[in-house]
């Protein structure tokens, strides 16, 4: 039997066309996620330690801190929002034999979580 | 090198072929079964079929009534005691395919819903939404991944039946990813390969049906039983010929001219009701005439300048718009897709071109109603065999019932053959081979040949066919067609390829095809020629009545050296005795 | 009429280590699509050139191949709504090829039966009893998974799989939950251990593409988050339920 051609993937496969590459950034965006719960943890480490919060807290207040949590704050709506975007693919409701529209389940999704944090933002600010 | 030997081969792996499959794997667990098919199963042409397949349901319908449906369907060609087995089994084997998983379309309460159809006296027609074809295919594909025991051969492609001491005895075929050749021994063989509408220009099949089984049981003795029957569907898209449902108009399209008017009332078809009216569509009626008559009143229209003229063909009008986008996109979404997308008209809002195209063979591998040919240990079944259930005529949806029934029939009787006699010798499948693999190294493989090429004889072929051997023939074009024909297997005896590659030679596999639609062609024209009246879809202008007193016969065509001998046998009547034809009419 | 330019990829093993590219030059009509083009081509220019296809009115799942980069069903495919220099015309990406634009797909044909693609009922009913009844809502929860042509479009599409071909892959996932979702079903758990093995469901990582590229709309990346969504629940009731109480 004559060989067969295998063509593999190369490592920039991802590059190749604009859905992986928003892709690759999706799953990126949960890095985002995963740094800001390691600002949190420090920031619970040090208050609970020696007094170091007070530094920890200045930290916070800097400049690069502040540009820092802008960023992360932008990646992690495209992370909740792209979460939010895929919940019709789960959540498959039925009226009788018609599905019910993607986009009303995804929508109502985003209202649900624009409340609720809404609802966090007044408990946290008043 | 392992001898490869089953106790039951089946050649082609469609509908037919696949229930033979599973009949076999799951009645007869001590067979060895083997499926050979020249496409990946799933390619089958069974899965373009989109109408339905008709079993009797309803508590107002009975077997009677669905049998003289069909017999009178066939304009009385058909075998009675075939069509009484058709339609006794038809229902059993529609709700086998449910409790294997087809997704039959339902009403509200959950039963099997049925629509109307062509030719049809009451509603008995199964459908999954107008993909009933696909559904099948698939349910039956993937129910026979159950059973282990079914071998398969996918894309091995069969050159030759294997026939010694009287009795077939296996096949030879090549292997299409290798090119390599090799035998495979059975104890008994079921061609299940399909029909040959590729050997028309103009047709709804796909590329794969070229008659390869057809041509193989001819070319070992068995006669081609009715050839000259070929259907014209009377509503195909012009350009391509892809097949729009007779289910639109089950559903209650209407066919218009270029006048805006219903042609079919001027060809004693009834007389058409109000679309509002809730008879309407009316059974055996007008578009639910049967489909010979629809397609021969398209070509009356044409010649009477009532037809829209068009690059890609002449048309008339299928209007589906009263039906309404609900209605369209639950029952037959499909059309609305394939109009759409192959000619640009949405049909929710526009009417469809539509037009005459080769559809179906009625005619076939001569086999009786257990599915034996004359040959021992050769079998037959769906649309290669002609049993015959469709006579001069099939009504649509009787054939996705058709492969149903006697695929299952032919693996009762070719297990009951393969038990009684011996297996081939391993010296018969070795040298089989052999002597294949050198007749084509001798013919097609040779490295010069005499400049002709396959796409040349088969447009040639194609159409004389059309021009010679269409709705309306006379004495005159068919001899004409016989001669092209007789010339045309001179050329391809000239034939030799370009691709002498083993890897994947599709060059090969289309020279062998058409090596086969030759074979078919010659039995059509000289099948044909030789029926001098007019029936069903053989429509002789030179002798347009029909003649029972001499032609209440099967045609037989038996291969021959230059011509093939057409002989006849009578048809078998057993309730029904041959009356007039009637639609239209109450 | 126009013209188009095809770029074909040509693999001849018996002849050439290497593929390469061989253009074709073509008047095309109007109403064409690329598998007519293909077909000329073999028919009045090159004879030598190998592909599938079949039915050519998107039914069959022959006649995949990479058109312009992307995964395409040919037969459903205009000459015209392509405005590139050349097409370009591959075999279907992540699949080895055994000539020109004819791929092995074996790795899909022996991945389907894994995933038990048949009816599984929890009793077998008499044929003389009739039908499961089944209600059209019924009918239209797993309806949209059972239309898959098995093209292979998606595993072309996949990074996933073009990445690791154990991968089970999108076609042969969504054909488990047609079934799994199918009323007259009971075969969910006798599916389990294929679905969730590593390989299975739990391999996805929701690129989507599989349901972009997808011909007849099965959307199969729908297909396999929901088993995700049912069998993280199923084995979340294991834990708190007996065993004989699950499906």
């Amino acid at each position: 039997m004559t060989p067969e051609l295998r063509r593999p993937l190369p490592r920039t496969w991802w590059l190749r066309k604009q859905s992986y590459l928003f892709f690759m950034i999706r799953e990126l965006t949960s890095l985002a996620v995963l740094a800001y719960a390691i600002l949190i943890i420090t920031a619970i480490w040090t208050a609970a330690g020696d007094g170091s919060f007070t530094t920890f807290f200045d930290f916070l207040k800097s400049t690069t801190s502040v540009i820092t949590h802008v960023g992360l704050l932008i990646l992690a709506l495209v992370h909740t929002f792209t979460w939010i975007a895929l919940t019709p693919k789960v959540m498959v409701l039925w009226q009788d034999d018609e599905q019910v529209e993607p986009d009303v389940i995804a929508g109502a999704n985003g209202v649900i979580f624009l409340l609720i944090s809404g609802a966090v933002l007044w408990v946290v600010l008043g | 090198m392992k001898t490869l030997q089953h106790d039951v081969l089946i050649v082609g792996g469609g509908g037919a072929g696949l229930r033979a499959a599973i009949a076999v794997a799951q009645d007869h667990p001590n067979s060895t079964v083997g499926l050979i098919s020249k496409v990946y199963p799933m390619r089958s042409h069974t899965v373009s079929a989109e109408g339905g397949a008709a079993a009797v349901i309803s508590p107002t319908d009975s077997l009677d009534d669905h049998a003289y449906d069909t017999i009178s369907g066939s304009d009385w060609l058909a075998d009675q005691d075939a069509v009484e087995v058709l339609v006794e089994d038809a229902t059993k084997e529609m709700l086998q395919l449910e409790h294997w998983g087809c997704p039959w379309s339902r009403e509200t309460d959950g039963h099997i819903s049925v629509r109307p159809f062509g030719g049809m006296k009451l509603e008995r027609t199964w459908f999954a939404a107008d993909k009933t074809g696909f559904h099948l295919l698939h349910t039956l594909f993937q129910t026979s991944l159950k059973y282990d025991k079914i071998n398969r051969y996918d894309e091995w492609f069969v050159t030759s039946l294997i026939v010694e001491n009287g009795r077939c005895q296996g096949v030879t075929a090549i292997e299409i990813r290798t090119g390599e050749m090799r035998s495979i021994g059975a104890r008994s063989v079921i061609l299940c390969t399909g029909g040959a509408g590729r050997v028309y220009p103009f047709t709804t099949n796909g590329n794969i049906k070229t008659g390869d089984g057809m041509a193989l049981a001819y070319q070992a003795g068995v006669a081609l039983k009715d050839m000259e029957f070929v259907q014209y569907h009377p509503t195909g898209l012009p350009g391509t010929g892809i097949l729009i449902t007779e289910a639109a108009r089950g559903e209650g399209g209407i066919l218009v001219n270029n006048e805006g008017r219903r042609y079919l009332q001027d060809y004693d078809l009834g007389q058409p009701l109000d679309l509002t009216d809730s008879n309407h569509p009316q059974k055996r009626t007008m578009e639910l005439g049967p489909r010979d008559r629809l397609s021969q009143a398209f070509i009356h229209e044409r010649t009477a300048g009532r037809t829209f003229e068009d690059v890609g063909g002449d048309y008339v009008l299928l209007d589906i718009r009263h039906l309404g986008e609900r209605e369209i996109d639950r029952k037959i979404p499909m059309v609305r897709e394939l109009a759409v997308r192959y000619v640009g008209i949405d049909p929710v809002h526009e009417p469809i071109p539509v037009r005459t195209v080769v559809h179906y063979m009625m005619g076939g591998i001569d086999t009786d109603i257990h599915g034996a040919t004359s040959l021992p240990g050769l079998f037959a079944a769906g649309e290669c065999a002609c049993v015959s259930v469709n006579g001069a005529n099939r009504l649509g949806s009787n054939s996705l019932t058709e492969i149903l029934v006697f695929g299952a029939r032919a693996a009762v009787a070719a297990t009951g053959y393969a038990d009684q006699v011996a297996p081939p010798s391993d010296q018969l499948l070795d040298m089989s081979a052999k002597s294949e693999q050198s007749r084509l190294e001798k013919t097609l493989l040779r490295p010069n040949g005499g400049g002709e090429t396959v796409a040349g004889i088969r447009t040639d072929l194609q159409e004389a066919l059309e021009e010679g051997a269409g709705i309306f023939r006379d004495e005159s074009t068919l001899v004409e067609l016989c001669s092209t024909i007789a010339v045309l297997k001179e050329r391809y005896e000239k034939l030799a390829l370009v691709d002498s590659s083993r890897t994947f030679n599709t060059e090969l596999t289309s020279a062998l095809e058409l090596g086969a639609m030759i074979e078919v062609g010659e039995a059509i024209a000289h099948s044909a020629l030789a029926r001098t009246e007019s029936r069903g879809s053989h429509q002789r202008t030179d002798h347009p009545d029909r003649d029972d007193d001499h032609f209440l016969k099967h045609s037989l065509a038996y291969r021959g050296e230059n011509r093939p001998a057409i002989d006849y046998k009578d048809v078998t009547i057993t309730r029904w005795p041959p009356g007039e034809r009637v639609y239209g009419r109450g | 009429m126009a013209e188009a330019v095809f770029e074909v990829h040509r693999y001849l093993p018996e002849q050439e280590a290497e593929p390469r590219f061989q253009e074709y030059e073509i008047t095309y009509q109007d109403n064409w699509v690329v598998l007519d083009a293909l077909n000329y081509i073999k028919d009045e220019i090159d004879s030598t050139l190998s592909f599938r296809w079949s039915c050519r009115m998107g039914i069959c799942g022959s006649c995949g191949m990479m058109v312009n980069g992307e995964p395409k069903l040919t037969c459903e495919s205009f000459v015209k709504e392509y405005d590139t220099e050349t097409i370009k015309i591959e075999p279907l990406a992540h699949f080895p090829v055994i000539r020109d634009v004819v791929i092995n797909m074996d790795d899909f044909m022996e991945k389907l039966p894994t995933v038990s693609p048949w009816l599984i009922p929890e009793e077998e009913l008499p044929i003389e009893d009739g039908e499961f009844l089944q209600t059209p809502a019924q009918v239209a929860h797993y309806n949209r998974f059972s239309m898959c042509i098995n093209c292979m479009l998606c595993y072309s599409a996949c990074p996933v799989y073009g990445l690791d071909s154990s991968f089970t892959g999108p076609a042969a996932l969504a054909l488990a939950e047609r079934y799994n979702l199918d009323s007259r079903d009971s075969g969910m758990g006798a599916r389990a251990d294929v679905i969730t093995a590593h390989e299975g469901i739990w391999e996805c990582t929701y690129v989507g593409e599989c349901t972009e590229v997808c011909p007849k709309g099965v959307d199969p990346a729908g297909a396999i988050q929901m088993l995700k969504l049912s069998y993280a629940l199923d084995w979340a009731k294991s834990l708190v339920m007996p065993r004989g109480s699950r499906s």
